[in-house]
């Protein structure tokens, strides 16, 4: 799923400041899965703008609603009746959400109130790890299911390098070195030689390099 | 503040420890301030963050939670999330410029009645130091014309 984390407080409320009506927009996709986004972190939200106006003195009026997914234009519609009752929307979704909005509202502001920060999963409850950099090329079946592209802090590809140390990253002793991992698991299958072979140069023309990316599945578009 | 001031607090009490300590503090004739506004709840693991700043929201002066002794949940861990929640709704109010001990997590079980009416007195006399909430404190905007 996609992870993001709230922005603060502030910065929210220095986004809202001239408004006096705005509307919470939560997505039920991924920012529900990492609570950050849904139903709840919505209403959460919304209760906070409201006491921290109430405490200014200042009248804002906080509307909530939560759309199936924000990066689907079919969901995106169903604001078409109540889009334009607001001064601001601001979206909970991660940044794809407020880009539809803003798409297919041009008349609207839109603010973005969470950092989508990646794709991962949940390794704890409260706890989400980075697992997919969307590098475009997958070369896990490399490395055993585990991808250095994401989780190793420099993405080499013929690791690990001088700053693994007792398996973990030299920058945090939070993060496991994936090198550290791999080799391990290799030596375990007892396929270690496999890493005698060295990976080329990855092509990063299919990851963000190549620019703004695409994905046409020319069976699916309806065309008119 | 003024000495008039009487101070609204919402106690969420869990039902198996609480809320039945509130019962015998009435037994046995225990008198604590009428300030006190109970909720009822199955456990406080059911209380929210939305609930707690819902309750400051509509202008309680202090929130508090009353759960059971830890490790003696009647849910095994319920009062433990509450106590996680309680504490990120303190940080809340911190960043809305708030007294983070308005709102407060408490621990008793069922037999402690006398220690329901203190932790009420407790909580009332600190509400009361604290002053009205500023929620209340300023005059409130009207509302928005449509």
């Amino acid at each position: 799923m996609i992870v993001a984390d709230r922005k603060s407080l502030s910065e929210i409320q220095d986004m809202v400041r001239d408004c006096r009506k705005i509307l919470l927009v939560g997505c039920k996709g991924c920012v529900t899965v990492c609570n950050v986004g849904g139903l709840k972190e919505v209403q959460v939200l919304a209760a906070t703008l409201r006491i921290a106006a109430k405490i200014e003195g200042r009248p804002l009026i906080v509307e909530e609603t939560v759309l199936e997914r924000q990066c689907d234009p079919e969901y995106v519609e169903m604001l078409k009746p109540v889009v334009d009752n607001f001064d601001a929307v601001v979206s909970m979704a991660c940044g794809v959400g407020p880009q539809f909005l803003s798409e297919a509202y041009p008349q609207q502001r839109f603010f973005p109130a969470v950092n989508t920060t990646f794709f991962g999963g949940a390794v704890a409850h409260g706890i989400w790890e980075e697992r997919c950099a969307g590098c475009g090329t997958c070369i896990i079946h490399y490395f055993d299911g585990m991808c250095p592209v994401a989780r190793c802090s420099k993405s080499l590809m013929n690791g690990p390098c001088g700053g693994s140390d007792h398996g973990k990253c030299e920058i945090s002793r939070n993060i496991n070195c994936i090198w550290d991992m791999i080799v391990r698991k290799k030596t375990e299958q007892g396929r270690l030689n496999d890493l005698l072979d060295i990976v080329p140069a990855k092509n990063w023309q299919t990851a963000r390099d190549g620019g703004p990316r695409q994905s046409r599945r020319e069976e699916l578009i309806q065309n008119g | 503040m003024s000495d008039a001031f009487e101070p609204t607090i919402i106690a969420f009490c869990c039902k198996y420890c609480a809320y039945a300590a509130a019962d015998l503090a009435g037994s046995m004739r225990l008198s604590y301030p009428a300030n006190i506004k109970i909720s009822q709840v199955p456990c406080t693991g059911r209380v929210d963050i939305v609930h707690l700043l819902k309750a400051i929201e509509d202008g309680a002066d202090g929130v508090y939670v009353a759960g059971c002794m830890e490790g003696d949940c009647h849910f095994v861990s319920g009062n433990l999330k509450a106590l996680k929640r309680v504490t990120c709704v303190k940080k809340t109010l911190a960043e809305l410029g708030m007294e983070p001990e308005r709102v407060e997590m408490f621990n008793l079980s069922s037999a402690m009645g006398p220690r329901f009416a203190e932790i009420a007195i407790e909580m009332t006399d600190r509400i009361r130091k604290l002053g009205p909430s500023p929620v209340r404190r300023q005059p409130q905007p009207e509302a928005a014309a449509e």
